[in-house]
């Protein structure tokens, strides 16, 4: 499932016309991680780990990696904020979203 | 690089990639029986030792918190980073419309009611909602990035009811700017204090309470989840208000590239320099 989410947000990078797609493809890659955390903290049969009405004892998943998860998605969002400045100052200096085609302005 | 030599080069860093992969898949534990050292142990202590029966929050908040600091500051810098990135460029000025503004607004039609209603109908909730997940970050599965993002998108809502101006004018800029540096400042602020008082920094020093969950109890951690709250909704409030200036910039003709006068000998950084 990891791996699925991770190769389809690689191949989209690799394959895009347009920067805006680019980015949702990083941010479709960096969802694999949380997918990957919450994973690995996942316990048989363990609740979420908030006690507001149930047993203090009552089986939980690991809540350790789920705060991880929680500045995983701040720092994509930071992240997802940014490259989205640059393309739009990408398209007001080229005319163009195409990756391609910033590529030959370089030269 | 022709797009066919780079699907090649992508291929070979997939097959590496995916051989990697697995050999780390094999190494993980089996799924649903994770032997984490720290997560039985906060588990087994959080709610007795913080009061507060999130315990997600508990270790943000609490546990963790200098980490969240940084996290913070992370979403500090970027919303920094945009406002730099999207000033105003040399050669980049506001030309005046070649038209009238009132001329030009009524050939477009304007916001339909459909859109009005409904974003003025769920704004105060929305508000309302953002409030409540930033001040029970003890208590549920809430705290202060979730609450602040939530506020944000109130002001977001009032952008769609109304005008760009309607947003600006419920969130100037000075004021975001000021709340932002008041949330930021303010999660250090309350490290320091428990410095002051001869603790480490970030101690939970404020009397817990008695009751697990409720609103007063967890000492530090719904303060600093407050906070938090400010810091986030102040800086995607900028981020959303920087892009849609930029948007209406574009719309309306108001700017000019300076792509004329670029050449491609001059480097990109040359090009950014204000």
């Amino acid at each position: 499932m990891v791996a699925w989410i991770l190769a389809v947000g690689l191949h989209g990078i690799v394959t895009s016309r347009d920067l805006i797609h680019q980015i949702i493809c990083l941010v479709v890659v960096q969802s694999s991680t949380y997918v990957l955390l919450l994973g690995v903290g996942y316990v048989t049969g363990g609740v979420a780990p908030y006690f507001y009405d149930i047993s203090q004892r009552a089986k939980a998943v690991d809540p350790v990696v789920q705060a991880l998860t929680l500045t995983d998605i701040v720092v994509e969002a930071a992240v997802t904020a940014l490259l989205l400045s640059f393309a739009v100052q990408a398209h007001k200096r080229f005319g163009t979203l195409d990756p391609h085609e910033l590529v030959e302005f370089r030269g | 690089m022709s797009q066919r030599q780079r699907l090649i080069l992508f291929s070979v860093a997939m097959a590496g990639l995916a051989a990697c992969f697995g050999w780390a898949a094999s190494g993980l534990p089996g799924f649903g029986n994770y032997p984490g050292p720290y997560g039985p142990v906060i588990l087994h202590d959080a709610v007795a030792q913080t009061r507060a029966t999130g315990v997600v929050s508990a270790v943000n908040f609490d546990y963790r918190g200098f980490d969240t600091l940084g996290e913070e500051f992370i979403l500090f810098t970027a919303a920094a980073g945009l406002s730099v990135v999207l000033r105003r460029l040399r050669g980049e000025r506001e030309r005046e419309p070649d038209r009238e503004p009132e001329t030009d607004n009524s050939n477009k039609p304007g916001t339909s009611a459909a859109v009005k209603v409904p974003a003025l109908l769920f704004t105060g909730p929305t508000v309302l909602i953002g409030w409540w997940l930033a001040s029970h970050a003890q208590a549920n599965p809430s705290g202060g990035f979730q609450g602040g993002v939530t506020l944000a998108s109130a002001l977001a809502l009032v952008y769609l009811a109304g005008e760009f101006i309607a947003f600006r004018r419920l969130s100037p800029v000075m004021l975001t700017d000021a709340v932002e540096a008041a949330g930021a400042g303010g999660f250090a602020v309350i490290g320091l204090i428990a410095l002051a008082m001869g603790l480490p920094y970030l101690d939970n020093f404020v009397p817990l309470g008695t009751i697990p969950g409720s609103v007063s109890s967890g000492g530090t951690i719904p303060l600093i989840s407050f906070f938090v709250g400010l810091e986030v909704a102040a800086a995607f409030t900028l981020i959303i208000g920087e892009f849609l200036e930029q948007t209406l910039l574009i719309r309306r003709g108001l700017w000019i590239t300076s792509r004329s006068s670029w050449s491609p000998g001059s480097s990109p950084s040359a090009c950014m320099g204000s």
